[in-house]
C-alpha cells in the first residue's frame, strides 16, 4: 500500500482527536492474542486430558478403510479348505446366489485359481503349496503343519503374521493363506441384493425381466399375483429390511411431528399464564416460568431415558421427551415475545369495549403468532434431527436401528443406506418447514 | 363479524361487502380444512406411534407412575452420598452402593467425586468441540458469503458442505470412530465438532452477508487484498456476533455431548444411562441434580457473556 505523507502537526492533531482509537489500554490490545493463546493452551491441556496420543497409537485405522469401503461395495469371502480329498470351497454371507460360480475362480477338486483382475495378479491354490502371482512375478508359498511360509524376496503387500501369509491386492481384495485353508476376499462395487435378497425368485433379474414377470399371468407363487410378489419381496428383503427401515424412519418423523405439535399446543396457552403483562398473578407467572426452566434444563436425554423405563422402547418415550423439552423452550421464547408486545394494540381493542378474551385474541395474538409459528417450525425441523439421536438410547425410530447396525460392525452398508435416507428426510423437512414459514408469515419473518 | 345493515349500502357498496364476505368464507373453509387435515395426520401418527411402541400407552401409564413411586433412594441423604462419593450405611457390596469406587484422587486424600469428574469430561468435550468447530467454521464461512466470495461454485460447495455436516447424524460419526478408536470421548468430540462446523458455518456466513460493506469498500479502494479485506473490513464487524453464536452453541453442545456420551462415548451421559438402566435411584437423582445445576449455570454464564459482548443494542447490520 502506498504511504500517505502527513506532517507531525497533523499527526498530533489526529492522535488528539482519535485518542480512543490510537491509544487503547494495554489490556484491550492484548485481549485478542491472550484469548488465542488461552484457547491454544486449553487445547494442549485437553490433548493430555483425553490422552489423544495414546488413543491414536492404539487406533485400528485399517478398519476405517474396510468400513468406508463397505459403504459402497461388498465382499465375497470364499474359503478354500484343505480336506482329505482335494479342496472344499465354502461360502459365507455370499450374494452370488445358491450356486456361486464367479468368473474369477477357475479350476476344481484339488487345484483352484483365484484371479484378482487378470493373469498377472492371481493366487493358485493346491494342497501343500500356494502360488501367488503378483504383478507378473510368481512366489511359491509352501504350507506345512506349522503354517505358511513367506519367501524373503516377497514385495511389501505380502506379509507373514502368526503362520498366516496375507497378500493384499488393494481394493479388489486379498488372500489369507493359513495351514488349513485359504481365505479369499473379493470386493464388488455396489450390492446385487439391494432390491431382492439371494433367496428371492427375482434375485439378479434386470428391469425388463421384472416387467415380464410382473405382466405375465403365470403366478410364481400361488398366493398372490406377481406384481404384488415383487413388492413384497422388495420390502421384506432379509438383508436390507426395506420395510423395517421405512417404518423406523416414519417413527422418527412421527416422534418429531407429534412431540413438537403437542409442545406447541401446550406451550402457547401456558406462556399467556407466564407473561407478566398479561397475567397479573405473580405467583402464577413465577411458577409457570420455573416449570418451563425445569422442563428445558432437565435434558432431552434424561426425559428420554425416564420414559423409556416407563413405556418401554419405541416412539412414545421419544414423543414424550421431545414434548417435555420443547414445551419448556417454546414456552420460554413465547413468554419473552409476549412480554415484549406493543401495548397500543391492546389498548385500542380494549377501548372499543372488547371482552378480555377478545383483547388477547385481536390485540396480542397477531403480534406473537409469527414468532411462535416460526419458532415451532424451526423446532420441528431440528427435532427431526434430534429424534434420531434420542432414538439411539431406546426411544425408537431409525436411531435405534442405526446403533444396532453399527454394533454388529458388519452392516456398514446398511448404516450408509439409513444415513442417506436420514439426509433426504432432513432436507425434505427443512424445505417443507421453510415453505410453510414463508407462506404463513411472509418472507420477511425470521 | 358484526353484520352491517345492508339496506344502508349503495349497490356498489353491497358488491364490495358481498365480495368481502365471500373472501372471509373461503378463508374460513380453508382454515377448517387444514386444521382437519392436521388433526387427521396427528391421530394417524398417534395411532402409529402407539402401535409401534413395545408397551402400549394406556396399558403402561399406571406402571409408569409405579416406576416413579418405586424409583426412590433408601433415604434422601443417599443422593448426597452418591453425589460426593461418600460411603453408604446401606452398603451390601453390590454396585448400587459402591459410591467410593469411582473417586478420582488428585493429591493425597483429596479426590474428585466420580460424577463431577464425568461432568468435567462432558463439559470438556463440549468446549473442545465448540472451539474446533468455531475455528473451522470461521475459516470456511467467508467462502459461503456472496458479498465477499464471487465464485458461485465455491459458495455452492461451501453451503452444501455446511448443510451435509449439519444433517449428518452425529451418532454415525461417533459410532464409526468408536469402532476405530475404541470407546472414549474422542469419538464424541469429533462427532460434535463436525456438527458444530455445519451449524456455526451457516449462522456465520449469514452474519457476514449482513455486514456493512463500507469498510470493505474502503479497503478495496486503497488496494487491499482479499485477505486484508476479510481481516480488516469484516472480521472486526462480525466477531462479536460470531462469539455470541459460539457461546450459544456451547450451551447446546453440553447437551449434545451428554447424549452422545449415553450412546457410548463416555462422560456423564454414559454413567447416567447405566445408573438408570440398573435401577440405582440414588445415583440417578444425584446425576440429574448435577446435570441440572451444570446446564443452568452454563446457560446463565453464556447468557451473561453474550449480553456483555453484543450488548442490549446488538450492533446494527447493513446500512
Amino acid at each position: 500500500m502506498a504511504s500517505i505523507e502527513i506532517s507531525p502537526d497533523e499527526a498530533l492533531a489526529l492522535r488528539a482527536r482519535h485518542a480512543e482509537v490510537l491509544h487503547r489500554p494495554l489490556y484491550r490490545r492484548l485481549m485478542a492474542p491472550l484469548l488465542v493463546v488461552g484457547a491454544a493452551a486449553y487445547l494442549v491441556f485437553c490433548f493430555f486430558f483425553f490422552n489423544v496420543a495414546g488413543v491414536f497409537a492404539n487406533a485400528q485405522w485399517e478398519r476405517a478403510g474396510i468400513y468406508i469401503a463397505d459403504w459402497y461395495s461388498w465382499e465375497a469371502t470364499p474359503r478354500f479348505r484343505f480336506a482329505k480329498d482335494g479342496i472344499e470351497v465354502e461360502w459365507t454371507r455370499s450374494l452370488l446366489g445358491d450356486n456361486p460360480n464367479p468368473d474369477w475362480i477357475e479350476g476344481g477338486k484339488d487345484n483352484y485359481v483365484v484371479s484378482f483382475g487378470g493373469a498377472d495378479n492371481q493366487v493358485e491354490i493346491s494342497p501343500g503349496i500356494v502360488v501367488v502371482v503378483e504383478s507378473g512375478r510368481r512366489y511359491d508359498i509352501p504350507i506345512s503343519e506349522s503354517g505358511a511360509e513367506l519367501s524373503p524376496d516377497a514385495p511389501a503387500n505380502m506379509s507373514l503374521k502368526g503362520g498366516r501369509v496375507t497378500v493384499d491386492y488393494g481394493f479388489i481384495g486379498l488372500a489369507e493363506i493359513r495351514n488349513t485353508q485359504v481365505l479369499v476376499r473379493h470386493r464388488y462395487l455396489g450390492w446385487p441384493n439391494f432390491f431382492f435378497d439371494t433367496k428371492s425368485p427375482f434375485f439378479g433379474k434386470d428391469l425388463g425381466q421384472l416387467w415380464a414377470d410382473a405382466s405375465s399371468p403365470e403366478r410364481i407363487e400361488a398366493r398372490m399375483p406377481n406384481w404384488q410378489l415383487i413388492i413384497v419381496e422388495f420390502l421384506y428383503n432379509s438383508e436390507w429390511q426395506h420395510l423395517d427401515v421405512f417404518m423406523k424412519l416414519l417413527e422418527t418423523i412421527v416422534m418429531a411431528f407429534v412431540g413438537t405439535l403437542f409442545a406447541a399446543l401446550v406451550a402457547f396457552p401456558l406462556s399467556f399464564v407466564a407473561a407478566r403483562n398479561i397475567n397479573p398473578n405473580r405467583v402464577g407467572n413465577w411458577l409457570t416460568k420455573r416449570a418451563f426452566d425445569l422442563l428445558r434444563s432437565v435434558d432431552m436425554l434424561i426425559w428420554a431415558l425416564f420414559f423409556v423405563r416407563g413405556f418401554g422402547p419405541g416412539p412414545i418415550p421419544g414423543i414424550a421427551a421431545i414434548f417435555f423439552t420443547d414445551t419448556g423452550t417454546l414456552g420460554k421464547t413465547t413468554t419473552e415475545a409476549l412480554e415484549n408486545v406493543d401495548d397500543r394494540q391492546r389498548e385500542g381493542i380494549r377501548s372499543v369495549g372488547a371482552s378480555p378474551a377478545n383483547v388477547q385474541r385481536y390485540g396480542v395474538v397477531p403480534q406473537v403468532a409469527p414468532v411462535f409459528i416460526s419458532q415451532s417450525l424451526y423446532f420441528w425441523e431440528s427435532n427431526t434431527r434430534s429424534a434420531t439421536i434420542i432414538g439411539a438410547v431406546g426411544a425408537g425410530g431409525i436411531g435405534l436401528k442405526l446403533i444396532e447396525a453399527m454394533r454388529t460392525n458388519q452392516d456398514w452398508e446398511n448404516v450408509a443406506y439409513m444415513v442417506l435416507l436420514i439426509l433426504v428426510v432432513v432436507f425434505v423437512f427443512d424445505n417443507i418447514s421453510n415453505a410453510l414459514r414463508s407462506r404463513l408469515i411472509g418472507r420477511s419473518g425470521h | 363479524m358484526a353484520t352491517l345493515d345492508q339496506g344502508g349500502l349503495t349497490d356498489a357498496g353491497r358488491v364490495v361487502h358481498d365480495h368481502y364476505r365471500a373472501l372471509v368464507r373461503t378463508r374460513r373453509v380453508y382454515t377448517i380444512l387444514s386444521l382437519a387435515a392436521l388433526l387427521a395426520v396427528l391421530l394417524g401418527a398417534l395411532w402409529f406411534a402407539n402401535a409401534a411402541n413395545s408397551g402400549k400407552f394406556f396399558e403402561r401409564l399406571p406402571y409408569f407412575f409405579d416406576f416413579f413411586i418405586h424409583f426412590q433412594p433408601d433415604d434422601a441423604m443417599e443422593i448426597v452420598r452418591a453425589l460426593f462419593d461418600l460411603p453408604s450405611p446401606h452398603a451390601d457390596g453390590s454396585f448400587k452402593y459402591d459410591y467410593e469406587v469411582g473417586r478420582v484422587y488428585l493429591i493425597g486424600d483429596l479426590y474428585l467425586p466420580e460424577y463431577f469428574y464425568q461432568m468435567l469430561v462432558t463439559i470438556n468435550i463440549a468446549v473442545v468441540s465448540t472451539l474446533m468447530g468455531f475455528v473451522l467454521a470461521f475459516g470456511l464461512c467467508f467462502f459461503a458469503a456472496s458479498n465477499i466470495t464471487g465464485s458461485r461454485l465455491v459458495r455452492f460447495a461451501a453451503r452444501r458442505g455446511f448443510e451435509v455436516l449439519r444433517a449428518f447424524p452425529e451418532i454415525v460419526v461417533a459410532g464409526m470412530l468408536v469402532a476405530i478408536l475404541s470407546i472414549g470421548p474422542i469419538a464424541a468430540i469429533a462427532a460434535v465438532a463436525l456438527h458444530t462446523v455445519g451449524a456455526l458455518g451457516k449462522l456465520f456466513f449469514e452474519v457476514v452477508e449482513n455486514a456493512d460493506m463500507k469498510p470493505d469498500e474502503g479497503l478495496r479502494a486503497v488496494g487491499g487484498s482479499w485477505l486484508e479485506r476479510v481481516r480488516y473490513g469484516l472480521v472486526p464487524q462480525v466477531m462479536p456476533n460470531f462469539i455470541s453464536y459460539a457461546l450459544l452453541r456451547t450451551e447446546i453442545n453440553v447437551r449434545a455431548s451428554t447424549i452422545i456420551g449415553a450412546v457410548g462415548s463416555g462422560g456423564i451421559g454414559e454413567v447416567f444411562r447405566l445408573s438408570i438402566g440398573r435401577d440405582h435411584a440414588a445415583k440417578t437423582y444425584a446425576i440429574i441434580i448435577l446435570l441440572f445445576v451444570t446446564v443452568v449455570s452454563i446457560d446463565w454464564l453464556s447468557g451473561y457473556l453474550r449480553k456483555r459482548l453484543v450488548g442490549q443494542s446488538a450492533f446494527q447490520f447493513g446500512g
